[in-house]
């Protein structure tokens, strides 16, 4: 599994393109990171944390009522519901050896932002989460689970009043505040270190279902499948396997209502290169280098960037990405619940229907893995809304 | 190049005054009429953003009015075509200020070939830091145009040396942690600390900046700093209104600033 170089580039995507006021932060980040990861204390107590806390390690499960030769990752049995815990854990602990006094974060659905007030509680920091105005409204139980949790929920008027502008205000915020404050990025984007970081911390759902495959089945699977928004999930179950070369790796994007809609959030499929929120990756844009306006139904792949390692991965093609509708994600949303008795997260969905479609195709010996990143109870009221109009 | 202009300004006794505005907003016509009054005002450059919808470094004023200029379709290329008017006219130097993916979608190369061949004399990156920015100077250096560097309240002695000996024009010395605006004060003892500072370590002209609104403000910087630039507050002082009536709220805004920036305590002898 590669390191990014020192200037924190895997090729020529990451790197670190901020106002020179975080730089400062950014270095003692990358220096408490690096002293940390050499210290077997502190992983001790991070999967301490993710034993008892968590409840890891997540159940692998075969779901073949759905399609055959598939297996799941149940990341949706965590605590809270999704795989972002892993990361808000590794990064409160890493907020408390700084001796940081509070942490911030950005959201969009507001699972990373139930996610960082959950460990605030748990860690004892004040919690403000960033989120956009329109997401307010639109996932008003999440904002008021993070208040149960005693977080501060900012809603962001500015720009599209999306995920988007909640980091744009949570990179201002930080750095009016930046001595005392720890940002705690919600996926592997960002300024270098936190692509690197936040992988390291989500590495525990590859380096797990790799254990289990073997143990269970023998033999690794053949393909290995996650859907992508900034790609926090995938990166890390993706680690697991990366250095195995017969493994296929696939991200699931999120067309929306299709790649060359000019509604989607596809940001390698139909975007391009470019800087968005502190690193050189792909993302939609327009030609004059303006952000675009991006859709998915599942407001946790809504999204214009994807994380400077995946852009990594495609371009040395060691993993392939594909692009999966709203309609495609909305039918395999359905399928799973009746099928198997569990409800996808909206996002997982993407990865569930395009592992529906590899699996027709399936060799006898193959072994399809899928990350099911979260469940689905949040969506519940969005899904019902959606076929109601229809 | 840049250096010279604060060279003048010190030896006209006065701090080098560096007002910004917002292409484009609310449109580019505005824009012109402002940028003609900041000319005949005597500032010593103007500060000129490329609207971006995405500006991490900037507080909501310049946020909102990017959002307006976008609003109005503003883009570099007519951004350029307005910089090369206002210097047909004998306009003030203009010194852009952007975020790096309009320049990076604008091709790097083609956009320095362009915005020299319009006359601007420098451009500010605010997302470019230090480690970042040596092959968008070189590219910039070698069409002319300055690239001056910002160093912060929090950059390190060590670090700031690196940065002052690779900006050039002049030095951005933010007064204060956060983004851009009016709303708060300028840490300016925070500022007079990092500018004393910069002077043991360069002879770079410093030009304070980020929070600067008021005469006294103006005042206190011009009497350690080599420049001063002033945004936010400006912006307010126009916002909402368009033309000639934007240019002539400019001009009663800056006025008293552009006495403040003087360092003669005497009336000068006409």
């Amino acid at each position: 599994m590669q390191r990014p170089d020192a200037r924190g580039y895997f090729g020529e995507f990451g790197g670190r393109f901020v106002p020179e006021v975080l730089i400062d932060a950014l270095e003692a980040l990358e220096r408490e990171v690096d002293a940390a990861f050499a210290e077997p204390a502190f992983w001790d107590e991070y999967h301490a944390v993710l034993r008892d806390f968590v409840g890891r390690p997540s159940p692998l499960y075969a779901a073949e009522r759905f399609a055959p030769q598939l297996i799941l990752k149940r990341e949706d049995t965590n605590h809270t519901g999704a795989h972002k815990i892993n990361n808000t854990v590794g990064q409160a602990l890493l907020a408390r050896r700084m001796g940081k006094k509070r942490l911030i974060a950005e959201t969009g659905a507001g699972q990373h932002g139930v996610a960082t007030a959950t460990v605030g509680a748990k860690f004892g920091f004040p919690v403000d989460v960033y989120m956009g105005a329109l997401d307010v409204e639109r996932q008003a139980p999440n904002v008021y689970l993070m208040n149960l949790l005693g977080a501060k929920v900012h809603a962001v008027h500015s720009g599209t009043r999306t995920l988007k502008d909640a980091t744009n205000e949570a990179f201002r915020v930080w750095a009016a505040e930046v001595d005392e404050t720890f940002y705690v990025i919600g996926s592997v984007v960002g300024a270098h270190p936190y692509p690197f970081m936040v992988r390291e911390f989500q590495k525990v759902i590859g380096i797990e279902s790799r254990r289990q495959c073997l143990e269970r089945y023998g033999r690794l699977p053949s393909d290995v499948i996650a859907c992508v928004g900034g790609g926090s999930n995938a990166m890390g179950i993706f680690a697991g396997f990366v250095d195995d070369p017969q493994v296929r790796l696939w991200g699931v994007e999120a067309a929306g209502e299709g790649l060359e809609s000019g509604k989607t959030a596809a940001a390698l499929g139909a975007g391009s290169v470019g800087v968005l929120h502190g690193s050189r990756s792909y993302l939609l844009q327009t030609t004059n280098g303006q952000v675009s306006d991006t859709h998915s139904i599942s407001a946790g792949l809504d999204y214009p960037g994807i994380g400077p390692e995946h852009a990594f991965l495609k371009e040395t093609g060691r993993a392939q990405y594909v692009g999966v509708t709203d309609a495609q994600a909305l039918e395999a949303f359905f399928d799973f619940a009746r099928f198997e008795g569990i409800v996808p997260a909206l996002e997982s969905a993407h990865a569930l229907a395009f592992a529906r479609e590899l699996a027709k195709k399936a060799r006898p010996d193959d072994l399809i893995l899928v990350n099911l990143s979260g469940r689905g109870d949040k969506d519940i009221a969005h899904v019902r809304a959606s076929v109601e109009r229809q | 190049m840049m250096e010279a202009l604060f060279e003048r300004a010190r030896s006209d006794h006065r701090a080098a005054f560096v007002p910004y505005v917002m292409a484009g907003d609310p449109d580019i016509k505005t824009t012109e009429a402002i940028l003609r009054e900041l000319t005949a005002l005597g500032v010593a450059a103007i500060e000129l953003g490329i609207p971006y919808g995405d500006p991490l470094a900037d507080g909501p004023t310049i946020a909102q009015a990017a959002q307006r200029a976008l609003a109005g379709g503003t883009t570099a290329s007519e951004v350029l075509a307005l910089v090369h008017r206002h210097k047909m006219n004998a306009g003030a130097p203009i010194v852009l200020f952007t975020y790096y993916n309009p320049i990076y979608q604008y091709g790097l190369e083609r956009f320095a070939a362009d915005a020299a061949t319009a006359g601007t004399s420098g451009v500010i990156v605010p997302d470019i830091p230090l480690e970042e920015g040596a092959e968008v100077a070189r590219v910039l250096g070698l069409h002319g145009i300055d690239m001056p560097l910002l160093v912060a309240p929090s950059t390190t002695r060590e670090r700031a040396a690196k940065i002052a000996s690779q900006s050039t024009g002049f030095i951005y010395v933010v007064s204060r942690l956060g983004v851009t605006g009016a709303g708060t004060t300028p840490a300016t003892q925070r500022a007079r600390e990092q500018v004393a500072m910069l002077r043991s370590i360069t002879d770079k002209p410093l030009a304070v900046g980020f929070g600067v609104s008021t005469a006294e403000h103006v005042r206190e910087v011009a009497s350690f700093a080599d420049g001063i630039i002033i945004g936010s507050a400006l912006i307010d002082a126009y916002a909402g209104t368009r033309g000639n009536e934007a240019a002539s709220r400019v001009r009663a805004f800056m006025e008293p600033l552009l006495g403040a920036a003087s360092r003669r305590t005497e009336t000068p002898i006409p």
